[in-house]
């Protein structure tokens, strides 16, 4: 378990907010890769940085069928009479960026698909040699294209060029900082908090340690058990509270499929919703439930787990009285873990 | 203080059909009997599995939680004139109407601790501290294992309990589908659930889509079938002890017992649950059933008086239970220490007579043929609790 659990928490939000899932094969095979080498070194770097790698990686490049698309006036677009695949380009400015509410057209959905032709992966000495990522020219739309009227050159330059414009448009700072606001603050952010968010990403060049000091300063995100958790934030706390480390990580890949948000495998690229409307629903409610009443009838396997111990650290000062009390009161201790770990304050954070 | 103590006998002993005639198939120490230990977990209210209605101060200090005589509507199901079972327990009853069930009262171990916990890990490791291993354990340790390593004792759920914990390896199963937890812990959670805004309607629905009620969840009805983890595992427990190369030790446990408020209802949902239990576990063994043991306890039993919930709080002695087909059954047996002013532990419990490891080393001598030594070791330091005797068939 993380000693570092805001930075842990802070890669989590940018690993689901440049959501890949887990199929196919490459997507597959390149997860771990991706979110290791290509989102946590940059969660705290520049937003631009981060989108960059993200794009440059294999395993986003094949989830949002970008290796597919090709420039139709490129060498290869002529010869096999091939065409653009939209998915990357439209989730870019959906997604990762300035959001429908900055009022883009579809025209510039294809532009971006145009200028981004070309972003692939492949092995040899072109490629890139820890990620894989190529720039096949062949596969390039000549010409320069125009994105939010904005003029863009031909060549993987221009394509740099345009994620970075994107990266930093105010629509994508206030699109990132409602995301961050409801991830760190509640379902419903007031809408200063969201200003002052933005406000901070636009004056820093949308750098994101500024944007977590900005978070942490913020006096509303230290208000306890506003959000419900989602089954992974639930899962990991109940795994911290009974003390389990790494060595339980196979198990908890079982966990979290039974809990619907099976590791790395979210349903759709928006990413795993955040809100209570998604994860306080009746059955995700009850799988909890019967897991932590599967645990607690294991709790006590070899030693007898210090009643008070996992209290305070599922806990802590937040205890319901009624929970400590009726914990201390359960006619077993199998039942005591199951009251604590299925308690209405651990369902929230 | 003199304690007035009648030793009670209760319904006689029928007639020895099955017993001798099975005796010839058992072979070594274990042979083909098995003992089964229920553990009830939270505290059982013997004073309310079985009443002791021939008690003249027991109406007096049990009011609304005595039922009624036995022919009465709702009534207890007699057990010879003095003492009445439940009417959740009717399994049991006809057991002991078949001379396979013997109810025994004033039980207590040795320990004083009032601590579900403590007391939980006192019982099962035989002794008044909690040691490493299990009484149950221990008492295998005797048996050499057979070189597949078969006929091991078992542990019938998610965990292996204390009781069964050593140095002997037992096994553990637990049947496909994941039990839930008990209707009453529940029943906490949603209360608990109810007063969040947001958690608290899809936490309902969610019980009522499984089946659990309202009513269920106060235990006036039974949980929905399929729910009832106890039932599934007393099942599962029988199919093993009955195969030829199977387990005969094994070890259930069952909770919910833990009634400080609203007893009456509380109750019926883990006395069924036992009841039923027994009943499947009987239909699972089948022939097993004629050289089958089962020790049921609990880690102690309830005040004599209702407190201010309409419960019961920890008390001293409560009831033990031994069942099965090898069991000279059909008879209470109870060195009644009486419910008058003086004769409660602590002016609050029923006094305990009847020492609960004597039954668990008479069963382990006379059933599963452990000599002095090894009930020494199943048992430390229990010089002063000899082994119960006479509660078999083949000592008749």
């Amino acid at each position: 378990m993380t000693e570092q659990p805001f930075a842990e928490r802070w890669a989590e939000f940018w690993s689901n907010h440049l959501t890949i899932s887990r199929r196919g094969q490459i997507v597959t095979a390149f997860s771990g890769h991706y979110h290791r080498l290509a989102i946590r070194p940059h969660v705290f770097a520049r937003y631009e940085d981060l989108l960059l790698a993200a794009y440059r990686h294999p395993a986003l490049l094949a989830y949002l069928d970008q290796v597919g698309s090709i420039g139709p006036g490129s060498r290869v677009g002529l010869r096999r009479n091939a065409g653009l695949n939209e998915n990357l380009a439209r989730e870019c400015l959906e997604l990762h960026s300035v959001t429908p509410a900055a009022g883009y057209s579809q025209a510039d959905v294809a532009a971006l698909a145009r200028i981004l032709t070309g972003w692939s992966m492949g092995r040899g000495a072109e490629s890139n040699e820890t990620s894989g990522f190529l720039f096949r020219p062949q596969a390039h739309e000549p010409g320069p294209k125009t994105l939010l009227g904005q003029e863009f050159p031909e060549g993987e330059a221009g394509g740099e060029a345009a994620l970075r414009m994107l990266a930093n448009h105010p629509a994508t700072h206030h699109a990132l900082a409602l995301k961050l606001a409801r991830h760190f603050i509640g379902d419903d952010p007031p809408s200063h908090v969201v200003a002052r968010l933005a406000v901070t990403l636009r004056d820093n060049g949308g750098d994101l340690a500024a944007a977590a000091r900005a978070v942490i300063a913020e006096p509303l995100a230290w208000h306890p058990l506003t959000k419900v958790r989602t089954a992974q934030d639930y899962a990991l706390g109940v795994m911290r509270g009974l003390g389990l480390d790494e060595r339980a990580a196979p198990a908890l890949l079982g966990i979290l499929a039974r809990l619907n948000q099976p590791l790395w495998s979210p349903p759709a690229p928006i990413g795993w919703a955040d809100d209570a409307a998604t994860w306080a629903v009746p059955e995700q409610l009850m799988r909890r439930v019967d897991w932590a009443h599967e645990l607690a009838s294991r709790a006590d396997a070899g030693q007898r787990l210090p009643l008070a111990d996992l209290v305070e650290t599922m806990l802590g000062p937040l205890a319901r009285a009624e929970t400590v009390t009726a914990a201390r009161r359960a006619g077993s201790a199998q039942e005591a873990v199951l009251l604590v770990l299925a308690s209405p304050e651990v369902q929230r954070r | 203080m003199i304690l007035q103590r009648r030793s009670l006998l209760l319904g006689l002993a029928g007639a020895v059909t099955l017993g001798r005639a099975r005796l010839a198939l058992a072979a070594g120490p274990l042979g083909e009997r098995r003992l089964v230990v229920v553990l009830l977990r939270g505290a059982l209210d013997g004073l309310a599995a079985l009443q002791p209605y021939g008690d003249g101060d027991f109406r007096t200090l049990r009011g609304p939680l005595a039922l009624p005589e036995p022919g009465q509507e709702g009534g207890l199901l007699d057990l010879g004139g003095r003492f009445g079972l439940h009417p959740g327990l009717r399994n049991l009853h006809a057991l002991y109407a078949r001379d396979e069930a013997l109810m025994l009262h004033a039980v207590a171990g040795p320990w004083r601790s009032r601590s579900h916990f403590e007391a939980q890990d006192y019982m099962e490791s035989g002794a008044t501290r909690r040691l490493p291993d299990g009484w149950l354990n221990r008492a295998l340790t005797h048996e050499a294992e057979t070189p597949d390593g078969a006929r091991r004792g078992l542990a019938v759920g998610l965990d292996i309990p204390l009781l069964l914990r050593g140095s002997v390896r037992v096994g553990s199963y637990a049947p496909p589908g994941r039990g839930h937890a008990e209707p009453h812990a529940l029943a906490l959670l949603a209360q608990w659930h109810a007063a969040d805004p947001v958690l608290g309607a899809p936490f309902a629905e969610g019980l009522r889509a499984r089946g659990f009620s309202a009513a269920v969840l106060a235990g006036q009805e039974a949980p929905p079938s399929g729910t009832q983890a106890f039932v599934s595992l007393a099942t599962a427990a029988g199919r093993l002890l009955a195969t030829p190369r199977g387990p005969r030790v094994a070890a259930l446990e069952l909770g919910g017992w833990d009634t400080h408020a609203n007893q009456a209802d509380r109750l019926i949902g883990p006395l069924r649950a036992l009841d039923d239990g027994m009943a499947a576990l009987r239909a699972a063994l089948g022939p097993g059933w004629a050289e089958t043991a089962i020790l049921v306890l609990t880690e102690f039993g309830r005040t004599v008086r209702v407190n201010g919930t309409a419960g019961t709080d920890h008390g001293t002695a409560g009831v033990a239970l031994v069942l099965g087909g090898a069991v000279r059954g059909g008879r209470v047996i109870a060195d009644w220490p009486g419910l008058g002013p003086g004769r409660l532990q602590d002016n609050r419990d029923l006094m305990p007579t009847l020492d609960q490891r004597r039954i668990g080393k008479g069963l382990l001598g006379q059933h599963l043929g452990l000599g002095p030594a090894a009930l020494a070791r199943a048992f430390p330091e229990s010089e002063d609790a000899p082994p119960l005797l006479g509660l078999l068939r083949t000592e008749a």
